[in-house]
């Protein structure tokens, strides 16, 4: 190998870069977050908690794309309670705290979905008066 | 290679700072557009494309430009063109490397620009488009690479790259017909809604781009010790002569098909382009001015060449002059007349003119200078490569 | 040693490319999309011979002037319901308008009709413009990401806002000048939210979508509830012979918007 003297610390020191956020938060990932549990004290969710936990943002995808392109905006219904497909029209109805259930984790994770910029939180609701 | 554009002159290092400020200029900018959105451009509902798409089109051509150098030397063998093919296509990555930013600097929602990509759509032009851009990018990295790498060890090109060589000029013709054939197949947009404009595209692409490449062979001879030969010139300014007449004579054959029919949104983008537009006691002219210095910019750097030809006195500040003014005729009239004229009634009929936004100049200017930076790191390894095997 | 890493590269660089377009390739091979544009088919039925049986629901909607003449004020009341419905943004620069529905005098909306001795009520009074639904979408023609199409059960002309990319060619294509685009935020310019749709994002094009949404409700659309005293306006399936519309369509003499273009529009005026 050729340039050993350039290439070797070279490697060190990107490695080192590249390993910095670790490094810097002392080697620990911080306290995991407990997303609030619906404050109107719903127990089931449309599918298992686990596999919401997994594959959410699947889901949405797929209700997305039936909803807006195939046209299937068939409701669902949840312990005898009905709700319109959709992350306004279902989700937020139990899970009525963006901040402290979606946020919480999102940001541990630092995962930036782009919901918000078009769809109404809560909280945007709150803001303003209402239809 | 790649070192030979680390060594230069003062003057050299001097040109790359000043392009690099433009860049910086054009980056600071974008990031405010990028952050603030596309409300930031003087685009607005009723005229919604500007500056930006406008510079895409007339790009497009200057890529599509190197096919007259191109093609000469591969099919007709024309060995006074073997010293500047090299310029054409590296003209062709640089041109094309600033069609994409101009795209990017377009788009309102630039980190989706991969969905082109995830649905594909073969109906929609500017899917097509992206892939004979893309297509005719790759092509002619390769080719030129491959032919300068192979020239600078003096052994002759590897067969296979002769097959992307040839591939590259169907190409080279289709970019820019995909190009025009987004506007073509609108209805509703009369002025551009005419089968003349890919033909019109490619006339005054081949006019536009070998312009530029003379221009930057006259530079790179006081500057580089660079000489494409006389021959060569002379050879370019006859193609670039004859493109820049059939591209006035289609222009000329929209003004009869508009103002012999007498129908009104066939008249109304002319109208506007060359003399203003009268609507509702309003007279709205923005572009006349640089429309009649296209015709004026084409018709004297003909006419420079003509005379220069005919007398034999084709000296280097002549040809140097026609050139500029033709390629500022056509930039006048492709790059701001041709997409702004087509615009300019809605389809709602009422008048809507276009101011440019200083941020919209500024990223203008810098994707333009990223352009010219490019061009010029490429040409100096071109040169730099042909001084090695020459001296 | 010099070699074996050029080739390495070259070997990782076709490779990651072909990762890159793999997607693309796949997806046009794998879909009907190569023959899905139906366009190819039009031109064979462009005229009214020989046309096609249509099938399925198309939605369309005649818009009957003679009740709204002299009445602007009826006239902003259903656009005002559309776009509250809708959280449609209010932006008071022309330039930055995002719009649904609207009015404009004859001239504008009509720009292939005459007005050469036309009648005073023709330019005393405004007319609705919105997105006509055309059975021959220029725009859906255009978006390279399908992010605008057809919905085949409905007819309607839709958006998928989580996927355009903001190129504004559908603005281009479309000959009506239906659509918008959010050049700024739209939240902040939105005066009251209605909680059950959403907002758009900035730097995406939207435009009417014949209230998709509230059809599966049984609602008819927010224009035609807010104009249901009158009955100016009159929505249902332009393939069902014994809609109230069709029976519209086939007493009274309607004229649409740049017929001429081919493009079929589902929207129908009687001025």
């Amino acid at each position: 190998m050729y340039n050993k003297k350039l290439i070797i610390p070279g490697l060190i020191i990107f490695v080192v870069l590249v390993t910095s956020p670790i490094w810097y938060n002392g080697l620990q990932a911080g306290p995991m977050p407990k997303p609030e549990l619906p404050p109107g004290g719903e127990q089931n969710c449309v599918r298992s908690a686990a596999y919401m936990r997994d594959n959410h943002m699947v889901l949405l995808n797929e209700w997305r794309d039936d909803v807006l392109r195939n046209g299937n905006r068939v409701s669902i219904t949840v312990d005898g309670k009905e709700y319109r497909k959709g992350l306004q029209l279902a989700c937020m109805k139990c899970h009525s705290n963006k901040e402290k259930f979606c946020d919480s984790c999102h940001e541990y994770t630092s995962v930036k979905p782009y919901c918000w910029d078009c769809h109404l939180s809560p909280a945007d609701i709150a803001s303003k008066e209402t239809l | 290679m790649i070192e030979k554009a680390l060594k230069g002159k003062p003057a050299y290092w001097m040109w790359l700072a000043i392009l690099g400020v433009f860049i910086t200029i054009g980056a600071v900018c974008y990031l405010r557009q990028f952050f603030y959105g596309l409300g930031m451009t003087g685009m607005g509902r009723d005229l919604s494309w500007g500056l930006y798409i406008s510079q895409f089109t007339f790009l497009v051509g200057v890529a599509a430009g190197g096919l007259m150098l191109v093609l000469p030397y591969y099919v007709h063998n024309y060995k006074a063109f073997g010293r500047i093919t090299i310029l054409g296509e590296f003209l062709a990555i640089s041109a094309i490397l600033m069609c994409l930013m101009f795209i990017m600097a377009d788009i309102g929602q630039p980190l989706r620009g991969l969905n082109m990509m995830l649905y594909p759509t073969p109906n929609s032009m500017l899917f097509w488009d992206m892939v004979v851009l893309l297509g005719y990018l790759s092509l002619n990295i390769i080719c030129g690479w491959v032919i300068l790498t192979h020239e600078r060890k003096q052994v002759k090109p590897p067969k296979w790259v002769y097959f992307f060589v040839y591939l590259s000029l169907p190409f080279a013709v289709s970019i820019h017909t995909v190009t025009a054939m987004l506007y073509m197949g609108l209805p509703g947009r009369h002025f551009w809604l005419t089968a003349i404009t890919a033909p019109r595209f490619l006339a005054s692409a081949f006019a536009a781009g070998p312009a530029l490449i003379v221009l930057a062979c006259l530079l790179m001879k006081r500057v580089a010790n660079f000489d494409a030969g006389k021959e060569a010139i002379n050879k370019v300014t006859t193609i670039i002569m004859y493109a820049a007449i059939i591209n006035a004579f289609f222009v000329a054959l929209e003004f009869f098909v508009g103002y012999y029919s007498q129908i009104p949104g066939h008249i109304h983008s002319l109208q506007y382009l060359f003399f203003g537009l009268e609507h509702h006691g309003e007279f709205y002219n923005n572009l006349v001015p640089f429309l009649w210095a296209f015709v004026l910019f084409c018709a004297a750097g003909l006419g420079l060449l003509a005379y220069g030809k005919i007398k034999d006195k084709l000296s280097d500040g002549l040809v140097g002059a026609a050139c500029a003014l033709i390629f500022l005729g056509l930039y006048l009239d492709k790059g701001l007349g041709f997409v702004l004229g087509g615009l300019v009634v809605t389809p709602l009929h009422e008048i809507v003119e276009y101011y440019p936004t200083a941020n919209e100049i500024g990223i203008t200017l810098g994707i333009w200078a990223t352009g010219f930076f490019v061009l010029t790191l490429l040409y100096k390894i071109a040169i730099g490569v042909e001084h090695e095997v020459e001296g | 040693m010099d070699k074996q890493r050029r080739k390495f590269l070259k070997i990782a660089g076709a490779t990651a490319l072909a990762g890159v377009s793999a997607p693309a390739v796949v997806k046009l091979t794998s879909t009907p999309s190569l023959a899905a544009s139906d366009h190819g088919a039009a031109a064979g039925h462009g005229d009214s011979h020989g046309e096609e049986q249509p099938t399925g629901i198309r939605y369309g909607m005649v818009i009957d002037m003679r009740k709204l003449y002299g009445k602007p004020e009826l006239m902003d009341k259903a656009i005002e319901a559309c776009h509250s419905v809708h959280n449609v943004p209010h932006f008071e620069d022309k330039k930055n308008e995002v719009k649904w529905i609207w009015k404009m005098p004859f001239e504008n909306v009509f720009p292939d009709h005459s007005v050469y001795y036309s009648a005073k009520i023709k330019e005393e009074n405004e007319y609705f413009a919105l997105c006509n639904h055309c059975d021959h979408p220029p725009c859906v023609r255009v978006c390279p990401t399908k992010a605008t199409f057809k919905m085949e059960a409905t007819g309607i002309v839709a958006m998928d806002y989580h996927r355009c990319i903001g190129c504004r060619f559908c603005m281009m294509g479309c000959p009506y000048g239906a659509r918008s685009f959010n050049w700024f935020d739209a939240k902040p310019n939105i005066k009251k939210y209605n909680p059950d749709f959403s907002a758009r994002t900035r730097g995406v094009v939207e435009k009417c979508n014949f209230c998709a949404e509230r059809l599966p409700l049984g609602k008819e659309p927010a224009c035609v509830e807010a104009l249901k005293d009158t009955g100016a306006i009159v929505f249902g399936d332009l393939n069902d012979p014994h809609s109230e519309l069709r029976k519209i369509l086939d007493k009274e003499p309607t004229i649409q918007r740049k017929p001429t273009l081919g493009t079929k529009p589902s929207i129908f005026y009687i001025v």
